[in-house]
């Protein structure tokens, strides 16, 4: 059974997203890890790249397969999450603090067309 | 025999030689006339070792592979079949590997006779009307192919083409080789067989649609009877077919891809014409054309004259370039003495021969093994994994525990169709007594499964090697010798 | 049915056919549209026995001559030690298929892994792959390994100084896959940093492929060029002969990302043109992008040290249309030979190969400079090959030397000519060279 946190906004691909202020801390599911493995790459954006809601801006690697990272929002990357150069099995530890981009916001109401915890529950559920 | 795990590294001891050079006799010193800055500073850390011990280090790390040479090799898609020995000693003649690529063509009548025969030889048994052998491997030969398509296309104002269709099926060579040469890959589905499912084909051909890249028999070796009927659709739409040659050999003899109407081709010589695989190369990739597309082929090209002379030539409407030289020319003399050997007579059997012995594979362990797709298969067909799912054991296992015995594995999670894909392909080559003891071995593992299934979760067991850790391989790549006495002593 | 590569007798067939559950041959292509059968003769020669076939190998390698060469254009005819052959010869190398049972291709990946630590001594980089086709299809690639790192720019600029054939294989892959490409003309004979600069200022370009030596055998001063490439945001890449580079400054010494090139210059056989090896090493941070096959040293479950594939998430066989490259077969059994030539010679070895083809080739020089028919094309230093100008009629010079079984310099166009010089060449072959030269 794969955790799911309240009062996050979820993809349907699979990504969540935090939104503080303008800011919105994107990362993969604890769902997308399970069914991934070990990752051993994340293919991260640069900052200040431009990213689209639905499209993709990075990929996670494990052994065998890629999976695309497809962006839940739009907007400005800020940050990127360093630390999963290094050590990109945060990702299989923790889905949920292994962020993977800061994005600032250009359209706050493209939130709305993403799912609540409980819906996104139950879409892993089926 | 004694385990043996160093690398040539590890033999290294400085002042040690293993080459033997003329003596100097020329008085000048050319390297004084190089500037300091141009030199490196230090020199590369390479072995220094006898010849001795390059010997033994090379076959005692020869004694740690399996080829064909060494059993039974039934991967899927990879036609592993015989390497005939006398192609090895025809194509190392000195009259041929002395050879500068750039010589006068008035002193390589003989190689450009080779070459050019080889070229007539493919185009006969394709049913083409020409072919290119520049191409170094299947995947650049598909590249090849596609930039023909787009050449075509291109040639007749037609521009809008950039589109080309791929089964979801396919080997992931063809939408890579797609997005290199500048197309976009749409993707046609399967029917449940395995087969294009032609109603979803049918919308997909506009006028944006360069055209489409197939294999017949398909990925998991079905035949698709609606070929005549695809060819004519997506010619009617104005796009080409393309035929990836990877699964030639069942039709070898049988069926030539331009009767079923395909305009471009690539073949596969370590497949289908015998010549060695080589641990994952060289291989050669030629690439055949109908009629209309002659023209595009790469450039050079070796033709004949009225003379009967052979000469180099380069056309003007070509593609460009896609080697340096002519291509991999001594993988072509072992597929011309492959063919030779055969004869008009004997490559009449060898799709036959290898269509039977797959079938005869199949028919014997479906009651083990899921049969997703019945029916008659060409030279290779699918396993869903064992039929008894309640064991646990997995087609990973499977195949590890192959090697336990002695096979080599079949190629494993592909076709994607199913998930616990095993894929395995004969060959003409091997005979009743090798596909028997195969079969008994895979019937031993089935009933391993139900009985000691831990067991065969842990194979390999006798390997010199047991499972190796690929998720640390990933995270900290150590790729050369230096990294890792970093990582030792770090 | 039976020959010797096709094992099945009358009754293996019947019983095969009877466990199938058909009665004939024909029924296995029961599927198969009866139109598309094809029912006439190949246009092929009858079956030829090994007699036979010698034969017909000996007939046309008798069309064939052999000669004494003194040209390069990226093959060389350098020295190859006799046990290089021999060993290539374990069918259980060469009948292999690609390491993807590692448990049983330890042999393979160990090798590659040795070639990849080899080839990046050389190049001083800190990766290498499993090889690629050729060195002009590995230079393409580093133009799409250098689009695809810098993600938004999609112009790379080569130095009108690489070698032709190189240029022309990337012109065509840049074509097709839509890369913009600037080839930035020569000054004296070398790259031209200036030129190099003015384009870079466009803020577009994704890389500059640089060659070292030259396609005039100029061994090219890179001084300054890193500095100014990676001011602008770009990459630097050098597609260099691996086997100067056991003297020559190295690609990474020079401060180039990137390295690549053809590796048929470590002894391998001139095989009228192939197979021969190209290589691409690269720093660690381009490791990502890089085409192809790459082995990684791990640990076995009993904690034994053993060699897998890696990075294989980069490939086409998991990406597909997204892949960086279409590359699947390399040319391995071309990686085994450069690393068993590279351990016969090791450092020493390489060394001398460099020092005597160097002398060679100032030899020659002399000779050519001396006689007065012939006068330097650039003043600048150079190893094995290099450039000269004439007005003798080269044409016809040439084919006196053919006559007499002898290979002479390459014609550039424009009077130049172009000599290479190995370790294999003697002082008597070079005056015979001079001497029949200058005989008008």
């Amino acid at each position: 059974m794969s955790k799911v946190i309240e009062g996050l906004r979820y993809a349907d691909s699979h990504e969540w997203v935090k939104v503080e202020g303008d800011i919105a801390t994107v990362g993969i599911t604890d769902y997308a890890q399970h069914a991934l493995g070990d990752i051993v790459y994340v293919d991260m954006p640069e900052v200040g790249d431009e990213v689209s809601q639905g499209e993709e801006f990075g990929a996670v690697e494990s052994v065998k397969a890629a999976s695309d990272l497809i962006s839940p929002v739009s907007g400005e990357v800020v940050e990127v999450n360093e630390a999963l150069e290094d050590e990109p099995g945060l990702v299989n530890k923790d889905a949920f603090s292994a962020w993977i981009m800061k994005v600032k916001l250009s359209d706050a109401s493209e939130l709305d067309s993403l799912l609540e915890a409980a819906a996104y529950e139950k879409l892993c559920e089926e | 025999m004694k385990t043996y795990d160093k690398l040539i590294f590890e033999l290294s001891k400085p002042g040690r030689k293993g080459y033997d050079l003329p003596k100097d006799n020329f008085a000048t010193d050319g390297m004084k006339e190089i500037p300091a800055t141009l030199l490196r500073e230090k020199a590369p850390e390479l072995p220094e070792v006898t010849e001795l011990d390059v010997v033994r280090h090379y076959t005692n790390l020869s004694n740690k592979n399996f080829g064909v040479d060494t059993g039974y090799y039934p991967l899927g898609s990879c036609t592993m079949k015989y390497n005939p020995k006398i192609n090895e000693e025809v194509s190392a003649m000195p009259q041929f590997a002395a050879l500068h690529p750039l010589q006068d063509a008035s002193t390589v009548q003989g190689a450009l006779e080779l070459y050019y025969n080889l070229q007539q030889a493919l185009a006969n048994i394709s049913g083409l009307a020409e072919f290119t052998l520049n191409p170094y491997a299947g995947a650049h030969g598909e590249l090849t192919g596609l930039m023909v398509m787009r050449s075509y296309h291109m040639s007749r104002g037609d521009n809008k083409r950039t589109k080309v269709i791929v089964p979801n099926t396919a080997h992931g060579t063809n939408p890579a080789s797609a997005m290199v040469a500048g197309l976009e890959v749409v993707e046609v589905k399967s029917k449940p067989n395995g087969s294009i499912d032609v109603e979803d084909l049918k919308p997909l051909l506009d006028d944006t649609v360069a055209g489409i890249m197939m294999t017949n028999p398909n990925t998991v070796g079905m035949f698709e009877t609606e070929i005549l009927e695809i060819a004519k659709l997506v010619h009617e739409a104005g796009g080409l077919l393309y035929y990836d040659g990877a699964n030639l050999n069942p039709l070898l003899g049988k069926v030539r891809p331009g009767d079923m109407g395909f305009d471009i081709m690539h073949i596969n010589l370590h497949k289908t014409f015998s010549t060695p695989h080589g641990g994952g190369g060289p291989g050669s990739g030629p690439v055949g054309v109908a009629e209309h597309l002659r023209g595009f082929l790469p450039n050079p090209h070796v033709r004949k004259n009225e003379k009967g002379e052979f000469y180099v030539d380069f056309g003007k409407d070509s593609l460009g370039s896609i080697s340096t030289f002519l291509g991999n020319f001594g993988v072509m003399m072992r597929a011309y003495a492959y063919i030779l050997s055969l004869g008009k007579e004997n490559i009449r059997n060898v799709g036959p021969m290898a269509t039977l012995n797959a079938n005869y594979i199949k028919e014997s362990l479906k009651d083990d093994y899921l049969l997703p797709i019945d029916g008659v298969c060409k030279h290779e067909f699918v396993f869903d994994g064992l039929k008894d799912k309640s064991t646990g054991v997995t087609t990973l296992n499977v195949a590890k525990r192959l090697l336990d015995y002695g096979f080599h594995a079949p190629t494993i999670y592909f076709p994607l169709l199913f998930h616990e894909s095993m894929m395995i392909e004969p060959t003409e080559t091997e005979s009743k007594e090798t596909l028997d003891e195969f079969i008994e071995v895979l019937h031993k593992i089935a009933k391993e499964a139900r009985e000691i299934p831990e067991e065969v979760k842990n194979a390999p067991l006798t390997t010199i090697v047991r499972k190796l850790d690929e998720t640390g391989a990933a995270k900290n790549p150590i790729l050369t010798y230096r990294a890792l006495k970093e990582s030792v002593e770090g | 049915m039976s020959n010797r590569f096709i094992p099945h007798t009358d009754e293996d067939i019947r019983k095969m056919l009877d466990v199938i559950g058909v009665s004939s041959i024909d029924d296995l292509y029961g599927d198969v549209p009866q139109e598309v059968i094809f029912k006439e003769e190949y246009a092929l020669p009858s079956a030829m026995s090994e007699v036979e076939l010698r034969k017909h190998f000996e007939e046309l390698g008798a069309k064939n001559k052999r000669l004494t060469v003194f040209a390069g254009g990226g093959a060389y005819d350098h020295y190859s030690p006799s046990t290089v052959a021999h060993l290539l010869q374990r069918s259980e190398f060469y009948t292999a298929y690609t390491p993807y049972q590692p448990e049983i291709s330890q042999g393979t990946l160990q090798y590659i892994f040795e070639y990849q630590s080899m080839i990046s001594e050389l190049t001083g980089m800190e990766a290498t792959n499993a090889s690629m086709y050729d060195g002009a299809t590995a230079t393409a690639e580093v133009m799409f390994m250098m689009v695809a790192s810098a993600r938004k720019r999609n112009r790379v600029l080569l130095s009108a100084t690489l070698p032709e054939r190189v240029i022309n294989v990337v012109k065509t892959y840049a074509k097709f896959h839509g890369v913009s490409l600037t080839v930035v003309a020569e000054k004296d004979g070398v790259s031209d940093l200036d030129g190099i600069r003015k384009e870079l200022e466009a803020g577009d370009v994704a890389g500059v492929i640089l060659p070292t030596p030259n396609k005039y055998g100029i061994i090219e001063d890179y001084t300054g060029f890193a500095d100014v490439i990676h001011g602008a945001k770009a990459f630097m890449a050098i597609n260099a002969d691996p086997s100067t580079l056991a003297v020559l400054r190295t690609p990474a010494e020079w401060g180039a990302d990137i390295a690549c090139g053809d590796g048929q210059s470590l002894g391998m056989p001139l095989e009228f043109g192939g197979p021969y090896l190209g290589y691409i090493s690269c720093s660690k941070s381009m490791l990502r992008k890089m085409p192809g096959r790459v082995v990684g040293a791990t640990k076995d479950a009993d904690g034994k040290r053993g060699f897998v594939l890696t990075l294989q998430a980069r490939e086409q066989h998991i990406r597909r249309e997204k892949a960086t490259s279409n590359i699947c077969s390399n040319q391995s059994l071309m990686a085994l030979y450069a690393t068993i030539y590279l351990s016969l010679m090791g450092p020493e070895g390489l060394r001398k190969v460099n020092e005597m083809s160097c002398d060679g080739a100032h030899y020659l020089y002399g000779k050519l400079i001396e006689s007065g028919k012939f006068e330097p094309a650039f003043d600048k230093p150079f190893l094995k090959e290099f450039t000269v100008k004439t007005s003798l009629d080269m044409e016809k010079v040439n084919r006196r030397l053919l006559d007499n079984g002898i290979m002479g310099g390459l014609l550039l166009g424009d009077g130049l000519v172009e000599f290479a010089v190995t370790e294999k060449r003697t002082k008597e072959e070079i005056d015979k060279l001079v001497t029949l030269m200058l005989e008008d």
